[in-house]
């Protein structure tokens, strides 16, 4: 059959599964969007590359499938790379499939022409630019295969608009590419692991966001129940354990409870599923868990021992999370840990948390959304202050239901990526918590949000100030508050309107409100006036241990204001 | 301070590219390149590479982080090279300089 490269694309596409695809047409992509004309893939079309990007970040987070933005060469490219970014941090498999100027141009600064393969080397799991039409028959699929398999991310693929143009001659279309089989453990490293772990007095799960996209929430729960492991989470690994399960310590890190923070420093062991050490989770590496042998596991063997040496008393396990679980299951012994849990117990019992009083304090809005909210509802949340107390507060009770930028930490994420999640799983509520600093981020897309209507209901945590930036002011920086508070606050809800989305403020707190929205079909955004100076406590000082976080302002402690 | 060198031995596709994935890991990683020398193989299908680095506690890290790089066929720690090659590519740049 003879096809052009662009009509190639869509039917690749199409094999691979994808069903809706965000993106924006521009000049050197036009032949692509001439060729959706004639397929069956649903379109998207986005008010800025980055909110396609973080659309398609949505469908995949929310389903652990693919998901596919496209963007025009130049700008649309450079708009998208936050996203692609993004992505890697967090291995979000999202596939961009960028215009670029005709090949015979590149390298000449022809217009809208910028060097997209370059500037995703570093961005990017892997990135192609084809140069000939025939090439796409192998590089699609790949690009699938490449995104999936192991630790998932990103690829980009960078199409000139001639090769999308040009028409090739093909007898088949390839096999879709699909993930490679899970990568399986080497079985001594999981026996010694298993001893260990039977050996261990004090152990603790570190449970990273590797275990949400290996899809192994369920044997986490398996084994701790058998091996009555206490397990703490990263912020990608919310949802991996049910919040109300009695043996979830919640998350640790800057932001963790103390009692979690100070349980993991007791450890002697840490049993690492699928997370990296971040400076987030961990602090002060040298002072995180001290006392404890560790297990790490982890798909990419290029993160066992990049942050944490291990050495004799450790295990390194290489492989995937829930090949490695399901190993364990068999191999550990069963155990009750009565002693261990009467030490934690005492622990929380000497770091008890003091939740707000205030109705109107965010922790307390969130915690009152996430009790009226439906029980599979997703959560996206932007990035900032808000964002840890969604992490701190939230119920959340499965796995790929709380999707929140981790590793880049991009202001902007909330809107679109909810958009994703509520068009990959229509019929779930979508609830996107955010701020008024990261709204504005990506505000255009409450226009795709009215255009396509879905059911996704907006919770602006309105302060006016770049919160945790004006929290760092306060607390390290002398209480100098250089640009973190905007001067002119615009009205959200009558921005929301604007956009024709259902908007209210919400200036002292009623449930009724916060359950209407929930209850209205289709897009709504509530729009909270929260406290100017709230901070989130525990905080962990950049560069002090976990275990030296702060629960107050020095200056209320000095007693110079309450 | 000395820090000892050791090579790295890479085979690697050879397309326009490939050069910038390597480089890139370095400097995006923050670790040493001191060297390179690459030749294509093979009828030009691969290349070879050969990477002079820093023999520290980031070899195997480095190591690591190549051989996730999808381009990158093969990645050997080469103890038994001497050096001597890129001292040869050193005298010749000297004189070319000279």
């Amino acid at each position: 059959m003879k096809l052009t490269g662009a009509e190639l694309i869509v039917q690749l596409l199409e094999r691979q599964g994808i069903r809706t695809v965000a993106g924006i047409p521009g000049g050197a992509n036009l032949p692509l969007y001439h060729a959706l004309a004639e397929s069956g893939l649903r379109h998207i079309l986005v008010r800025h590359e980055q909110g396609g990007g973080f659309i398609a970040q949505g469908m995949a987070r929310a389903t652990g499938r693919a998901a596919v933005c496209f963007a025009t060469s130049g700008p649309g490219a450079t708009n998208l790379l936050t996203a692609i970014a993004d992505a890697k941090l967090d291995s979000i498999p999202v596939i961009g499939i960028t215009g670029q100027v005709p090949a015979s141009l590149i390298g000449t600064d022809a217009f809208q022409e910028v060097d997209t393969y370059g500037l995703t080397i570093p961005i990017t799991k892997h990135n192609y630019l084809v140069k000939d039409a025939a090439e796409l028959v192998q590089v699609i699929p790949e690009a699938f295969r490449v995104a999936l398999s192991g630790r998932p991310g990103p690829v980009v693929i960078d199409v000139p608009k001639d090769v999308q143009k040009a028409a090739v001659e093909i007898d088949a279309l390839p096999e879709p590419g699909a993930a490679d089989p899970a990568p399986r453990p080497d079985p001594a490293s999981l026996r010694r692991a298993a001893e260990m772990i039977s050996a261990a007095k004090r152990p603790v799960v570190y449970a990273g966001g590797g275990v949400i996209s290996a899809d192994a929430s369920g044997l986490l729960r398996e084994l701790v129940a058998r091996c009555d492991l206490p397990v703490t989470a990263t912020l990608m690994a919310l949802g991996a354990l049910p919040a109300d399960d009695p043996r979830f310590l919640g998350m640790l890190g800057m932001h963790g409870s103390m009692a979690t923070n100070a349980i993991v420093d007791k450890a002697d062991l840490l049993i690492v599923c699928g997370a990296r050490f971040d400076d987030r989770a961990t602090g002060k590496v040298e002072a995180f868990a001290p006392n404890a042998a560790v297990i790490h596991i982890d798909v990419d063997s290029a993160e066992l021992g990049k942050i944490r040496s291990l050495g004799e008393r450790d295990a390194a396990v290489s492989g995937d999370v829930g090949v490695a679980l399901t190993a364990l299951l068999a191999l550990a012994p069963a155990a009750k840990r009565t002693q261990w849990w009467k030490e934690i117990d005492a622990v929380k019992a000497a770091h008890p948390e003091t939740p707000p009083e205030d109705p109107m304090h965010p922790w307390s809005l969130i915690r009152s959304i996430g009790a009226m909210a439906p029980l599979d509802a997703i959560v996206t949340t932007d990035v900032g202050q808000h964002q840890m107390w969604a992490a701190q507060a939230y119920p959340v009770r499965y796995p790929r239901s709380f999707l929140t930028s981790g590793g880049l930490g991009t202001m902007g994420f909330g809107l679109p990526a909810a958009i994703g999640a509520a068009l990959a799983r229509p019929e779930c509520t979508v609830i996107a918590l955010v701020g008024d600093g990261s709204l504005l981020m990506n505000v255009q897309e409450l226009a795709t949000l009215a255009e396509i209507g879905l059911n996704i209901k907006v919770f602006v945590f309105d302060n006016g100030q770049l919160g945790l930036v004006r929290q760092q002011q306060e607390l390290f920086y002398q209480e100098r508050y250089v640009a973190s508070r905007f001067e002119r606050r615009p009205d959200l809800a009558a921005i929301a309107r604007g956009f024709g989305i259902e908007a209210c403020p919400l200036a002292s707190f009623d449930a009724a409100v916060v359950e209407q929205a929930l209850l209205t079909d289709g897009p709504v955004l509530v729009n909270m006036a929260v406290s100017e100076t709230e901070n989130v406590f525990p905080m962990v000082p950049p560069g002090a241990a976990n275990v030296q976080a702060i629960i107050r302002a020095p200056k209320d402690r000095a007693g110079r204001r309450s | 301070m000395y820090i000892p060198n050791t090579i790295i031995e890479l085979l690697v596709d050879n397309h326009a590219g490939v050069m910038s994935h390597i480089t890139g890991l370095f400097s995006r990683r923050g670790f040493n390149l001191e060297a390179i020398l690459c030749a294509p193989v093979n009828g030009g299908e691969t290349s070879r590479m050969y990477l002079l680095v820093n023999r520290d506690g980031r070899l195997e890290q480095i190591v690591r982080q190549l051989e996730k790089l999808r381009d990158v066929r093969s990645v050997t720690v080469r103890d038994d090279y001497d050096h001597t090659v890129f001292a040869r590519i050193e005298d010749l740049i000297t004189s070319g300089a000279g």
